[in-house]
């Protein structure tokens, strides 16, 4: 192996800037997708949970397809396919956008949803229907129920799997770089191509990615111990 | 409502499209050229998954060791792996494998080592949680009667183990197939790639393109986890059988 490693050059000129730019990136792909996959996969559930048959067929649908379908395969179909399927109106707005990253939000959040509203629906469904009725014995309402006893149970169970959820969603955004989303991972390519010090920048890289999920896991694990104390006090 | 039929029909006006490169999707130029396509995809899905598991069952015991110089090399494997996209860890084969073996080595096959270096982190963690699920009382009535560690561990605990591990196998085989469409990223002929391949070619119907090959992964990984899920529920009952004699 015939290699010289040189690390400063990683660090000098603009190539620092390239990294920290791209991780910029990484974390407002992943912000703003976790944000629309949350608010769609609660409305998944909540059809998928509702008692209207169409409703859950489509909720249920939905899920099966976007979770056993690549991801990759997605990406391609909302940048290179989705034109004759948006209305009118939202291509205007969505061509005045950054078309590549917005394309890169409407296929993480989408596909992310339907893991979420997986999780979300196990969630409600682990907590004993007895907690429903009981509460609403005492007199409260369905959605007095729903907000003071089911959903503050269901979501202490969720909080962990959604986080690393999140985690999944900031690896995936990798993907984004395939239609020209500068994150962290087009970045490190970029300095690979430019300098030939390929070793150096993925090494730099994927200590970033690894720092990113052992800060996120430590944050779980800290709330998972945090539970469990909350849990042995009653 | 006219309007809305106008728009729905146009929607899949190009299918023709997709049906004279058919063949071309499923099998790529394989009579005549390399193999390609889906067919290529699920090899790479079969070859790496057979990989992942001897690499996951050798991490996830070493993990369970109680020697430090076995359990933390695991360890750091696994946690590295984990942490890292997919897609990083196809760039380290494919830039380093050449380098380390002072040889060029072909898009096809540094992918396929990429993915069993992966799934092969996440099958450890499937093995340790499937080890540790055995109650003790096993290990310790195995080790009772004369048996060594590892005669108590190969004999007792990894095929009660491994047999309940089975459905997150095939969960974890659905996850690579999906994954495989990431060596297109350099250049492996799989159903991605030659999907975008037709669509550069034709520039016609995108979405019919990218559509049609959303339905053949979803065809094989539904049924897949349609399977698993089956496979699930019976280890379930199965279990509830057991720990009713316990």
């Amino acid at each position: 192996m015939n290699y010289t490693f040189n690390w400063a050059l990683i660090f000098s000129g603009e190539y620092g800037r390239w990294f920290v730019d791209g991780l910029t990136v990484t974390l407002e792909l992943s912000g703003i997708s976790i944000f629309f996959a949350l608010l769609l996969g609660t409305l998944l559930t909540v059809l998928r949970l509702s008692r209207v048959r169409p409703l859950v067929w489509f909720s249920a649908g939905y899920v099966e397809f976007f979770r056993n379908t690549p991801l990759m395969v997605q990406i391609f179909f909302w940048y290179f396919g989705s034109d004759p399927v948006f209305p009118e109106f939202f291509k205007k707005w969505l061509y005045q956008q950054n078309i590549e990253f917005a394309t890169a939000i409407i296929a993480l959040s989408t596909y992310t949803a339907a893991f979420i509203a997986e999780e979300l629906r196990s969630g409600i469904l682990s907590i004993p229907k007895t907690q429903l009725e009981a509460s609403r014995a005492t007199g409260l309402t369905f959605i007095q129920a729903m907000r003071y006893v089911i959903l503050p149970q269901a979501f202490r169970i969720i909080i962990p799997p959604l986080i690393s959820q999140f985690l999944n969603l900031i690896k995936n955004s990798s993907l984004a770089m395939t239609i020209g989303v500068m994150e962290l991972t087009y970045m490190a390519r970029q300095v690979e191509a430019h300098t030939f010090h390929g070793f150096e920048a993925f090494t730099v890289s994927t200590l970033i990615y690894l720092s990113l999920s052992l800060l996120v896991s430590f944050i779980i694990n800290q709330y998972n111990k945090h539970c469990l104390h909350i849990g042995s006090r009653r | 409502m006219e309007h809305f039929w106008q728009w729905f029909s146009g929607l899949f006006a190009n299918w023709g499209v997709v049906w004279k490169n058919f063949d071309y999707l499923l099998v790529g130029a394989y009579p005549q050229g390399p193999l390609g396509g889906l067919a290529m995809s699920i090899v790479m899905a079969v070859i790496g998954i057979f990989g992942a598991f001897w690499i996951g069952l050798a991490a996830g015991l070493m993990r369970l060791s109680k020697r430090p110089w076995l359990s933390w090399p695991a360890l750091i494997y696994i946690e590295i792996i984990r942490g890292t996209p997919l897609l990083m860890v196809i760039f380290w084969f494919y830039f380093f494998a050449p380098l380390l073996m002072n040889q060029s080595v072909p898009e096809t096959e540094s992918a396929i080592a990429a993915f069993i270096v992966f799934t092969g982190a996440y099958i450890a963690e499937i093995v340790r949680a499937g080890v540790l699920a055995i109650p003790k009382g096993q290990m310790e009535a195995a080790r009772g009667s004369g048996l060594s560690h590892t005669q108590a561990m190969v004999h007792i605990i990894l095929p009660q183990a491994l047999r309940n591990m089975i459905p997150s196998f095939v969960n974890q085989f659905v996850s690579l197939t999906k994954d495989t469409s990431l060596a297109m990223i350099i250049n492996v002929n799989e159903l991605t790639l030659a999907a975008r391949h037709v669509y550069t070619r034709t520039m016609k119907a995108p979405m019919e393109i990218f559509l049609a090959i959303a339905l053949l992964y979803f065809a094989i990984c539904w049924v897949l986890t349609a399977f698993s899920r089956r496979l699930e529920r019976r280890m379930a009952r199965y279990q509830a059988r057991t720990s009713h004699d316990r």
